[in-house]
């Protein structure tokens, strides 16, 4: 189970709060989206799961323990912009090594060319350098994903295909997912419920 | 208004050391928009979308080559034409707040777009003012700089420097990047009112779904070419000719969801044949000789041999 309790952050005390005393539970194989409007702290509940933000109160455990502080997260994060988490000077080869090399079948399902691993990151569209981000996060100790936006900008065919694949994957694997999003179609087809922020 | 016809669009990219490489980024493209028309250009990132905007506002970088024809009112759309017209008879909505000068008031930046499509100075206040009370921006938020302005507004700051000016034709390059649905249909809204006063309307997007709230027709772009340029209506009536469009709209989540695998050709290695030829279920080797041409299937464009009347 991964589980926030009682989240809260802020950048400072000078600052207003960002997301206060919010709950959520994700359990293995589950798929819970996350529907509202923007600046609701959905953002920040995605960041302070995957470790990326330390909640100024509350906890995030996964399986009971706290996140781990180094090696790699068994939450991992994909958003809306997969140029900004990919290091430029690399080729795909290596920012998919990230990910400690993903399954074949799972760049197969993602339709990743091998042609495309020895480009450049600026050498492939949003939707394919997705499809990177993708798989890169979909590792073998990967146990939780959450997808903010993840498919926002990408056309309704690369949208789907991305989201089979990452379906399948997560069935297969029993990860537990939390999907980000303000686009309502797409969470009543890819979650088990839905949480509303007002 | 604007025609674009059989335009080609490509870059001689150097690769490392000295090796070239021919970078063709728009193949035989073809889009027709007049007044009072909302025309969606959907397609994906890579699609050429965004640079046909370029190529019609005459902002490619200089190592472009270009054939084809564009007319603008029936006149050939030169780069000296291009210069006179662009902010003028021809408007851009830009994708974000970013395009804005980050150092310069937002009222200011109104002000000076209104000068720039040539506004009398006389009028030029009195225009602003309208303009900002036309898209519900109170006055106090002239004085206001670009990042103090909130989402929506910035979304309404943005429609309203394309707006003051008398432009015919107002490209509206990815208005909708990411937004809450009220924002989406509130900008699409804008984007149909300018079309109802009369001018033609380009809106360049990702997302088909925004893009059938508004259009009246939706130009599928696909690896830099238009592979159907449909009337909106035939997405729902099933009506759509092109494999690749019915793939679209099939792809939907409230469709079936279902995607056709593979992704777009890389533009230093397209295909001689049709540019889906790849990744089409209905792919035969009639298809695989030359690029399909453009012709009229139900009534509308399309560029597939196989598409049937
Ligand atoms: S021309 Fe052939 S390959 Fe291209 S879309 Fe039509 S059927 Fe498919």
């Amino acid at each position: 189970m991964l589980k926030g309790e009682q989240l809260s952050f802020r950048y400072s005390p000078h600052h207003s709060w960002v997301l206060q005393d919010f709950n959520i539970q994700i359990a293995p194989s589950e798929i819970v989206g996350l529907l509202g409007p923007s600046g609701f702290g959905k953002t920040t509940v995605g960041k302070l799961l995957a470790g990326y933000l330390a909640p100024t109160s509350g906890s995030v455990t996964v399986e009971g323990q706290p996140l781990p502080t180094r090696g790699s997260c068994p939450v991992q994060l994909v958003f809306q912009h997969p140029e900004l988490a990919m290091n430029p000077r690399w080729r795909i080869r290596q920012v998919l090594a990230e990910g400690q090399s993903p399954a074949p079948e799972l760049l197969q399902a993602l339709s990743i060319d091998s042609s495309w691993l020895s480009r450049w990151t600026h050498e492939l569209s949003g939707g394919e350098l997705q499809r990177i981000a993708v798989a890169r996060s979909l590792n073998a100790h990967t146990r939780y994903l959450i997808a903010d936006e993840m498919t926002a900008m990408l056309d309704a065919n690369t949208q789907a295909l991305i989201w089979q694949a990452v379906l399948d994957y997560v069935r297969q694997h029993e990860i537990g997912m939390l999907v980000i999003s303000h686009e309502a179609p797409l969470l009543k087809r890819v979650c088990d419920r839905i949480i509303h922020i007002e | 208004m604007l025609t674009v016809q059989n335009l080609s669009v490509s870059f001689t990219q150097y690769d490392t050391g000295l090796t070239q490489k021919q970078l063709t980024v728009i193949t035989d493209l073809d889009l027709h928009v007049n007044a009072r028309e909302v025309v969606a250009v959907v397609g994906s990132s890579g699609s050429g979308k965004s640079l046909l905007a370029h190529a019609v506002l005459g902002i490619l970088p200089h190592n472009a080559q270009i054939s084809g024809t564009i007319l603008f009112k029936g006149e050939p759309l030169t780069r000296q034409r291009q210069a006179s017209l662009r902010g003028k008879a021809i408007a851009l909505i830009p994708q974000s707040i970013s395009y804005l000068d980050p150092l310069m008031p937002v009222g200011r930046q109104v002000h000076q777009a209104a000068r720039r499509a040539g506004v009398a100075t006389t009028d030029i206040r009195q225009r602003v003012d309208h303009t900002f009370s036309r898209y519900e921006l109170a006055s106090t938020v002239k004085q206001q700089y670009p990042f103090q302005v909130s989402g929506g507004m910035a979304r309404r700051v943005l429609v309203a420097t394309a707006a003051v000016g008398q432009a015919d034709l107002i490209i509206a390059d990815e208005p909708t990047p990411g937004l809450h649905p009220d924002l989406v249909a509130e900008t699409l809204n804008h984007l149909r009112q300018l079309a109802s006063a009369g001018k033609g309307v380009i809106l360049i997007t990702h997302d088909l779904e925004a893009a059938l709230q508004v259009a009246d027709k939706v130009a599928v772009f696909y690896a830099g070419t238009t592979l159907e340029i449909a009337i909106a209506e035939d997405f729902v009536n099933g009506n759509l000719r092109h494999p690749y469009t019915q793939a679209l709209w099939r792809s939907l989540p409230q469709n079936e969801f279902i995607p056709v695998p593979g992704a777009q050709p890389n533009p230093d290695a397209l295909p001689d044949g049709c540019l889906f030829s790849d990744r089409c279920p209905l792919v035969t080797d009639a298809c695989l000789t030359e690029r399909p041409s453009l012709r009229l299937v139900r009534g509308a464009p399309v560029r597939c041999i196989h598409a049937e009347g």
